[in-house]
């Protein structure tokens, strides 16, 4: 069989099956790795830290670098259409049930759990991020923290400022002091 | 044909300025989908995260076909998908093929680490606009806090925390209106 319908086929298996996000697609890639060599471990330990800096979705970004170190831009397209087609189908399914049962009391009463439950999830999510950033390594960068903190204030200050201004003066502040 | 195309420029937008995941996308989800454009509202949105979290797949993903299917229906939701999508295939490929070396360049590190702290600031005033939406009694509140510690302490993956808070708002329920 070809590299490339090969490839379609174990990152339509990795969306279809990686519940939880993209860090879930992680196991997937390493057996990708054992079983047919397209990159190496660490190769794929590099591909998951560009994944988390740049911009755009963990899983995707995963997905894309392993196709383009395999089979170059074609591989990259190939391996993206494969992890996120199955999203694609299984959302595009539910979405047309939850239409039907949105006024539906069980799905009333299943939201009304699931919303607390996803805003302590989030809450964990910026815990993590706040380890790796303010905590690296289990030691305080004072920068870091001081940053943090004038960040937070002029966000809750400024209810309006556009989290894409917010992102790029992060970055020139990132750079200025070295952070 | 002209949402289909504004859905597709909404969510590269949405995917080029998304940092570290699909928890970090919810500022820019909030201001771009529900603040500016209202093709959904906060609770829907935080709905589909939860069921994004539920199914297969990357989050971004699940949330931009939601989205995209309620809108314009199939391909509304082929649009956003494609969106969300777009601004990694194209960074990736570029940092894949020519800037393999790319994070190891001083000035990006600092870019990234201060980009990222820029985003715990920003997800920081989501958690406060999403907890209000979830938490809105004694019950959701004890939710709320379960999932913290049922994540952070004994590291429970997203999928078992969301299916444990929904099966107890199901049985909570159940007991509290058959009284």
């Amino acid at each position: 069989m070809h590299t490339l319908f090969v490839m379609f086929l174990e990152f339509f298996k990795t969306g279809l099956f990686a519940v939880g996000g993209g860090l879930a697609t992680i196991p997937f890639l390493m057996d990708m790795s054992d079983k047919y060599g397209w990159f190496s471990q660490s190769e794929l330990a590099n591909m998951i830290a560009v994944a988390e800096s740049t911009p755009g979705p963990i899983g995707v970004n995963t997905a894309t670098y392993a196709g383009v170190t395999t089979y170059g831009i074609a591989g990259g397209i190939v391996a993206t259409l494969g992890l996120v087609l199955p999203s694609y189908i299984v959302i595009v399914a539910i979405s047309k049930i939850l239409e039907k049962f949105r006024e539906n009391k069980i799905t009333q009463n299943l939201f009304y759990g699931l919303r607390p439950a996803v805003a302590g999830l989030i809450s964990v999510a910026a815990f993590a991020l706040l380890k790796t950033t303010v905590f690296p390594n289990l030691v305080l960068n004072i920068k870091a923290l001081v940053m943090l903190l004038v960040f937070t204030l002029l966000v809750l200050s400024y209810k309006k400022l556009s989290p894409i201004a917010v992102i790029a003066l992060g970055a020139i502040v990132g750079i200025i002091f070295k952070i | 044909m002209k949402e289909l195309f504004k859905l597709f420029l909404i969510f590269a937008k949405i995917g080029s300025f998304t940092f570290g995941g699909g928890y970090a996308m919810l500022p820019m989800i909030q201001r771009e989908i529900v603040d500016k454009n209202g093709y959904a509202t906060e609770d829907e949105v935080l709905d589909y995260y939860a069921i994004g979290q539920l199914t297969p797949g990357v989050i971004a993903v699940n949330v931009a076909t939601f989205i995209g299917m309620k809108r314009k229906g199939l391909l509304g939701a082929a649009f956003a998908t494609a969106g969300v999508v777009f601004p990694s295939v194209v960074i990736i490929t570029v940092i894949a093929l020519i800037l393999r070396n790319f994070m190891d360049i001083a000035w990006v590190q600092y870019a990234f680490s201060g980009i990222r702290i820029a985003v715990i600031a920003l997800i920081a005033k989501t958690i406060i606009t999403v907890t209000k939406k979830g938490v809105v009694d004694k019950f959701t509140g004890i939710l709320f806090a379960l999932s913290i510690i049922l994540a952070l302490l004994f590291d429970l993956s997203s999928v078992i925390v969301i299916l444990i808070c929904a099966i107890s708002a199901l049985c909570y329920k159940a007991i509290k209106e058959g009284k």
